[in-house]
């Protein structure tokens, strides 16, 4: 640069030079192949996958099975396993689309059912009551990660595997390892196995369990897709420090979604006991494992903000028609997990190839 | 300048410990125009620009808009008076849609019982309102409002991101950075769009490394250096070696 004043508008000897790199610059072209078609189509619309794969492993069941697979009693069968992990997969959701992780839930869950069965039978509680502790409590596990996360910026999956093990001892230590049984219940506080009870509809057979997760998830859909809270949701998963910037209160919106969590599998706990019949410490002890392969072979990023609670859903169901139609074709149940373990590491792989969709 | 300025501070001090970033710095902005921020690493532009921004508060000083006296906790007070600001990192999630990007922290929620017992989003009016924005900015190339951000180029993006503030800043936009992240062409389009966001009234502080590009774009350019406002130049009487020279303390500054 010499003494000439430089005048606005003139192009610079500086971007003549730099203008070889254009070409560089734009290598990338709009050129879509199918495949690139594709991997738009799922980038846009994450739950399909799993919904391709829950189509065809009924079909594929229904083929080897036969008839009595596709009757409407043991498609029902199906929802009524899936219902907890659907219920628990639910507030998994919430909290991987923070990018987060809860190792927890399983904790909760059976922390929250023995505390409504003991506080019934122990202290002799109006069982609504008991139930309300109960939820309560696993609002309060919830807001203890909550705030472990958001506020002490401890890394999630440390502070849950954390949680873990003290929920899961307090469970041990203040039930002293009793089981309450299905009978007692039965005639004393029939409203905890409220979930549990069948409702025939037609040849199917639902109970209150299936609805409630239906219900849930129908909520949640409609909450992280169609409210700010929802968005501010995907939005920290995807970049917190953005979305900061962009105005969203973020640690506020972390502590309310573990909240929500432990809101969430209170109720689970609620079910279990519907399902099980009995509240023992002992069940539910997978029900975090299970939760996250459900959100992962939904489609769920693990990195956060990518995946819909839709596909975390047929992940579920995925799980449940395996596990099912293996039984009733009569392997070794070591298939079902064998096969399970492929679909979690295929839907990661397809996760991170549909993410490539930025470059 | 026989004209009140929008933007002013006076006698601005930040210490960070034992450093002093900013040490009685002044800064005036004018209605309408684009004023440039450049100084050498550490002459303390950015803490100037946070100050503004509400990122950082200063230990002392003081600041106005608009003749009244401001004093920001957050960006987000500082958003809420009309000073929008274009981060180097854009901001943006990019998972999201354009429409939800652009009014994320603002979202419009549906009139009625819907709105406000349901909470429902108002998509359609988010994305018709971003839709013009990006209209006026001459940015519909971008075919789909509700495509997500990641799949948009750099200068798409960083049209977005521009877009935003100038849809919402109604009386200052900060930009920082604009061009860094981006190639030749792509800065050319960004640099245009200073020229519309300016056309529409709006008055810019650039902050920027790049000197063509400030002197292409700045009516005036205030020269950071050791913490304080060395002094403010027009870019038509200078040329980018004597700014350098200024910046660098290797030529003393014109008298003001």
């Amino acid at each position: 640069m010499t003494d000439t004043p430089q005048t606005p508008r003139t192009p610079q000897e500086f971007e003549s030079a730099v203008a070889r790199e254009t070409a560089v610059a734009s290598f990338d072209t709009h050129e879509k192949s199918l495949l690139e078609r594709i991997r738009h189509f799922l980038h846009s619309s994450p739950a399909s996958v799993p919904l391709i794969v829950l189509v065809l492993s009924l079909v594929i069941f229904a083929v080897i099975v036969g008839s009595r697979f596709f009757t409407p009693f043991a498609l029902s069968l199906i929802l009524q396993q899936v219902a907890i992990v659907g219920i628990v997969g639910a507030a998994q959701t919430l909290v991987v689309l923070t990018a987060g992780i809860d190792l927890s839930v399983g904790a909760i869950m059976v922390l929250t059912s023995v505390i409504m069965g003991q506080f019934t039978f122990r202290y002799g509680m109006p069982v609504e009551l008991a139930i309300l502790c109960g939820i309560a409590l696993g609002a309060l596990c919830g807001f203890i990660n909550g705030v472990l996360i958001a506020y002490l910026k401890l890394p999630p999956f440390i502070v849950t595997l954390g949680t873990w093990q003290i929920y899961l001892a307090t469970t041990y230590i203040y039930s002293a390892n009793e089981t309450i049984r299905a009978q007692d219940i039965e005639a004393n506080a029939k409203l905890l196995q409220f979930f549990g009870e069948k409702v025939p509809i037609g040849g199917a057979t639902f109970t209150y369990g299936v609805f409630i997760m239906i219900l849930l998830i129908a909520i949640l859909w409609y909450v992280l897709n169609h409210t700010a809270w929802g968005r501010h949701v995907y939005a920290i998963g995807d970049d917190p420090e953005a979305a900061k910037l962009s105005g969203v209160s973020t640690k506020r919106v972390l502590i309310a979604v573990y909240v929500l969590a432990g809101l969430i599998c209170a109720l689970a706990g609620w079910v279990s006991i519907g399902r099980n019949g009995s509240v023992s410490p002992q069940i539910g002890q997978f029900a975090n494992i299970e939760s996250i392969t459900a959100v992962v072979i939904g489609g769920m990023s693990l990195f956060g903000g990518r995946g819909s609670i839709m596909g975390m859903l047929f992940g579920a169901l995925i799980v449940g028609v395996f596990s099912f139609g293996m039984r009733m074709y009569g392997t070794d149940v070591q298939w079902t997990y064998l096969i399970i373990g492929v679909l979690i590491i295929l839907a990661v792989a397809i996760d991170q190839w549909i993410r490539k969709v930025a470059g | 300048m026989s004209r009140e300025p929008i933007l002013t501070a006076r006698g601005l001090v930040k210490r960070y410990g034992r450093v002093t970033a900013l040490d009685h710095a002044d800064f005036d902005l004018y209605p309408g125009e684009v004023l440039a921020v450049i100084g050498d690493n550490g002459a303390g532009k950015s803490s100037l620009i946070k100050a503004i921004s509400g990122a950082v508060r200063p230990d002392e000083g003081e600041m106005t808009l608009e003749g009244k006296p401001i004093h920001f906790r957050s960006p987000m007070e500082a958003r809420d008076a009309g000073i929008e600001t274009v981060y180097q990192n854009l901001a943006l999630s990019p998972a999201l849609s354009i429409a939800d990007n652009m009014f994320l922290g603002r979202e419009i929620r549906k009139p009625g019982v819907m709105g406000s017992w349901f909470r429902m989003l108002d998509r359609k009016a988010m994305e018709k309102k971003a839709r013009d924005k990006l209209t006026e900015l001459g940015l519909m190339t971008i075919q789909n409002i509700s495509q997500a951000v990641e799949t948009l180029s750099g200068g798409q993006r960083q049209g977005v991101a521009v877009a935003r503030a100038a849809a919402f800043g109604s009386k200052v936009v900060i930009m920082d950075e604009p061009t860094a992240a981006l190639g030749v062409k792509e800065s050319r389009r960004v640099l245009e769009l200073i020229q519309d966001v300016k056309k529409r009234g709006l008055p810019i502080v650039l902050i920027s490394h790049n000197m063509p590009h400030v002197f292409e774009v700045a009516d005036r350019i205030h020269i950071h250096r050791l913490g304080k406002r060395l002094t403010v130049i027009n870019p038509t009487e200078y040329t980018m070696s004597d700014a350098v020279a200024f910046m660098t303390g290797a030529k003393a500054p014109p008298p003001s």
